[in-house]
Parts: structure tokens; C-alpha cells; sequence
């Protein structure tokens, strides 16, 4: 029986995608056959992170509809052969999906998978809420901002309300919090909430901080998930998340800023 | 992971206000000119809202009025008549028809009709025990009530964890709140002035009992972020710090 991870937030452009594509090559790159599948119908956009853009034949909706069988659909990984991808519909909308048809999907998936991870668009709307109904876990993604945070906030009461786990009384969705685009010279000049003001409202485990970088930019125009980049920051903190989700314990990094690091190391305040 | 288990629908016992309207005339043309007076003082409140009207007075004294009559005028404020509150047996029947419900919660006279009106009434019963039961339970709160959630309870409301701001709690009776409160918290919410708020962290928007409430614009530096106890008294809104 697979595991199903959504990876959420509420909010717009907090980096789902880049998440949800970094989370599923690590753990298909620690040998855990992974699929992850595209929820945000009509605005396509994992399969250009994943790079697999031209290799898109049938999609979500073909195999909700019964138009193409699942393994006519999934993309293996050019890098990775225990990944694979599942592409939104860039020409349909939400409403192509069903929660049945994505039930139905999901069952089918886990009996090969040991991990499904489904890439929510964002809102509280119908994409966000089949991606999440399924889940077992989830990845809360959000920014060291106040609307960022309150979005996650809300999004939150629906995981712990309107899930299948919350509707049929099982035990709740196990939630992490993983902040991304933490940029702790910024935190320290008051323009962004540090980890401790985020985790004073949430409070939530805390799976990981990504901290800014460019790297990730740059992965996503190369379309090679940023956890491949194993000599940046992103992508090593990313690695920290896969191996911490895995159950390993190991000491949050990137929460101060260098600046600061160069300071205490001078003696200086 | 059966797509199937969609739930068509739930039944829930739930309570909401309506303004009643209590009449002491009835003629109907002062009854429509006095209303359109209230409403233009409170348009947005007014403008579709639900109305009970309510004729016990009007029965007392043994003063008739056409429920027909008096219900289009009513919808011709942009109002709608939900109920019918202490007519007697010609005026239900007159409601039925109207499909207007009668509410026996304060009525004079005979309350059930007898012909086709029994089955309609019969819902209505299961619902008022249903509210008895829970009303002297208190409602235990153990996770998080997060942004955007809402919980209401028909007697008191305890919470173990924290209320997010955008989440909006509710309770008849007392509200204990053992950790931050953040969202919106209304005590007493059917009238009980008796009734108390307990936060041990008072971070809220909107706290308020029996319909009295201050927002957190108002609230003093002196008590905010710290445990304390809310209740009334002579009609103002008494906030003091918990040793």
C-alpha cells in the first residue's frame, strides 16, 4: 500500500511544484519506486520542473476518463527510472476531475508504488481539495510571510476537516511544515517572519527550510528538480527533508544567516 | 481508498438568528410604513433577511389579521417570512398554506392542526430534543481550530489547543480556551449574560458575550497576550488578567 504525500499551501507561488518534484526524486533516488502526478489541471507545470514536457502523451484526465490506461500515461524519469510522472491536462479544467475517477487512480497507483506524491494547485478550491482527499501525509509549504502563513493556516482546517482520513474518523493526516524561500539576512532585518514568529502560529512539525536560492531558478528553467543540484543549498536542504520524511534525524540548517555565522564566528554581535 | 464513500449529504442541527417581528396593530398599511423606518435605518441588515412574525399580542387583545395580506407586504420589504409565532388555529392554517412554518415555541391556543399539517410538524420535534441533550454537555475541542474553521457549541465549549485567527467560535454556554486565542470567540450567543470567556493568551480579533463584543482594536495593551477572564457586567464587557 502506497503512500500518499500531498504537498499544499493555500497560496500561489510558494513552491509546491519545485517541492513536490524535489520530495519525489529523493525518494525514488533512495530506491523507493515514486510517482508524482500533476493536480494542477490546466495550468500544467511539473512535467517543465521534471523536464518530460515533450514527452507528454496522455494525461490525468485521459486516464480519469478512461481514454488511456495508466502506464500509457506515466513518464518515467529521464534521470531517475524508480520516478515517475503523472502530467496535468493543459486543455481542461478542474472540473475534469472527480473524485472518484482520482480514488480510482490513486488505488491503481498503489499497488505498484510505495509513494504517491500529488502536486496541489493552489486555492481551497476543487484541484486543492481532490488533491488532498486521498492523502495520508502533507507537506505544508509556505513563505516566512503573514498571508502565506494565514493561507497555510486555512488550508490546515481543511486537511483536519475535509479529508477522507477526517470523514471516515481515521487517524488524522499527519502534517509537516516545510518553509521555503527562508532568507534569514531578511528575517534578521525585521522583512520577513523568522521560523520561530511562523511555528508560534501554525504549530506544525517542522519538516525543513529552504532557504532562497538561485539555484532553484535555475534548476526550474533546466527542468532537473533542484535536489539533483546537490552542491547547492536548496537542494541539499531538500535532501535533509526527503532523509527527515524518511524518519532520519538530522539538525536544522540554513535558519541563520551567514552574515551572522561570519559574526559569531569574529567574536562580533 | 474507495471513491465511492463520497458523502451525499449530512443532517445537522444548527441554530441561526432572525429578527421577530412582534405586532401590536393590525393594520397592515401603518404595520409596512413603521418597518420601512427600521429598515431604512439598518438597510444591509434589513435587505433579504429571514422574519418571524409574531401575533400573541395581537391574539390577546382579539384583534384579526389576514396572514396573506401581511406576508406579501413582508415580501414586498424584500423580507422573508420563515415563521408564524402565537396564531391561533385559523391563522396556521392559513400559514400552512402559505407555506409558512409555524413555530410553537411561544404560541397561545392549539398548537397541531389536524388534518394534513400532523407530518409536516413531526420534524420538528426530533430536532428540539436533540438540542436538550447537548445543551447541558460541554464540547471538548482537542485539535487546533484553525483559519476559516467554525465550531459551535449548544452548551459550553472547551479548547486544549490554539484557536488561528479566521477561525470564528461559538458556545451557548462558557468558552475555555487553554492555549492562544487568536480568532473570534462569542459566549452566550443565545442571550446567556451569565456567561463567561476564559483565553490563556488573549490574541483575539473579536471577543464577545451575549451579543456584547469588542474587537481587538479595543482591547488594552495591559490584557492582551495574557491568560485572562472575560464576562459582563452592567451591559459593558469586563476584561481581568488570571493570576
Amino acid at each position: 500500500m502506497a503512500r500518499v504525500v500531498v504537498v499544499t499551501s493555500g497560496k500561489g507561488g510558494v513552491g509546491k511544484t519545485t517541492t513536490s518534484a524535489a520530495i519525489a526524486m529523493g525518494l525514488a533516488k533512495r530506491g523507493h519506486k515514486t510517482a508524482v502526478i500533476d493536480f494542477d489541471v490546466g495550468l500544467r507545470n511539473l512535467d517543465l520542473i521534471m523536464g518530460c514536457e515533450r514527452r507528454v502523451v496522455y494525461d490525468f484526465v485521459n486516464v480519469i476518463n478512461g481514454e488511456a490506461n495508466l502506464n500509457q500515461a506515466l513518464i518515467r524519469d529521464k534521470n531517475c527510472n524508480q520516478l515517475y510522472i503523472l502530467p496535468a491536462s493543459q486543455t481542461r479544467d478542474k472540473d475534469a476531475l472527480s473524485l472518484e475517477g482520482v480514488g480510482r487512480v490513486l488505488e491503481e497507483l498503489s499497488k505498484e508504488f510505495k509513494y504517491i506524491v500529488c502536486d496541489s494547485p493552489a486555492g481551497i478550491e476543487r484541484g486543492a481539495y481532490l488533491a488532498m482527499y486521498y492523502a495520508d501525509d502533507a507537506l505544508v509549504v509556505t513563505n516566512p510571510e503573514v498571508s502565506s502563513v494565514r493561507d497555510s493556516d486555512r488550508m490546515l482546517g481543511i486537511l483536519a476537516s475535509k479529508s477522507r482520513r477526517a470523514e471516515l474518523a481515521m487517524d488524522p493526516i499527519k502534517e509537516y511544515l516545510l518553509l521555503t524561500r527562508y532568507d534569514p539576512s531578511r528575517v534578521d532585518s525585521g522583512e520577513m517572519l523568522s521560523l520561530e514568529d511562523v511555528q508560534e502560529i501554525l504549530s506544525l512539525h517542522l519538516l525543513g527550510i529552504i532557504p532562497e536560492s538561485k539555484s532553484v531558478l535555475t534548476a526550474s528553467n533546466a527542468g532537473v528538480p533542484v535536489i539533483l543540484d546537490e552542491k547547492s543549498d536548496a537542494g541539499q536542504a531538500y535532501a535533509d527533508v526527503v532523509a527527515r520524511y524518511l524518519g532520519e534525524k538530522r539538525p536544522h540548517r540554513f535558519i541563520e544567516s551567514k552574515k551572522g555565522f561570519l559574526r559569531k564566528l569574529f567574536g562580533g554581535k | 481508498m474507495d471513491g465511492s464513500q463520497s458523502p451525499v449529504l449530512e443532517l445537522k442541527s444548527s441554530t441561526f438568528f432572525a429578527p421577530v417581528l412582534v405586532l401590536y396593530s393590525n393594520e397592515v398599511h401603518l404595520i409596512a410604513e413603521k418597518l420601512r423606518q427600521k429598515i431604512s435605518g439598518a438597510p444591509d441588515f434589513f435587505n433579504n433577511s429571514a422574519i418571524l412574525f409574531d401575533l400573541t399580542e395581537l391574539n390577546n387583545k382579539g384583534m384579526q389579521i389576514d396572514i396573506e395580506i401581511l406576508a406579501s407586504m413582508l415580501r414586498g420589504l424584500h423580507l422573508f417570512p420563515i415563521g408564524i409565532r402565537g396564531g391561533n388555529d385559523a391563522q396556521q392554517k392559513q400559514a400552512w398554506t402559505l407555506s409558512i412554518p409555524v413555530d410553537s415555541g411561544r404560541s397561545n391556543g392549539s398548537v397541531l392542526l389536524e388534518t394534513q399539517s400532523k407530518p409536516d410538524i413531526q420534524p420538528e420535534a426530533p430536532v428540539e430534543i436533540i438540542k436538550e441533550v447537548f445543551r447541558a454537555q460541554a464540547t471538548l475541542v482537542t485539535q487546533p481550530v484553525r483559519s476559516g474553521q467554525r465550531i459551535y457549541a449548544n452548551g459550553d465549549l472547551v479548547i486544549l489547543a490554539q484557536v488561528s485567527a479566521g477561525a470564528e467560535i461559538m458556545a451557548e454556554g462558557n468558552i475555555h480556551v487553554y492555549n492562544t486565542l487568536r480568532g473570534r470567540a462569542l459566549a452566550g450567543v443565545q442571550g446567556d449574560t451569565a456567561a463567561r470567556l476564559f483565553c490563556l493568551d488573549l490574541q483575539a480579533e473579536l471577543i464577545s458575550i451575549a451579543g456584547i463584543y469588542k474587537t481587538s482594536e479595543d482591547l488594552k495593551d495591559a490584557v492582551k497576550k495574557k491568560p485572562v477572564q472575560v464576562f459582563l457586567q452592567e451591559q459593558a464587557l469586563i476584561i481581568v488578567q488570571l493570576d
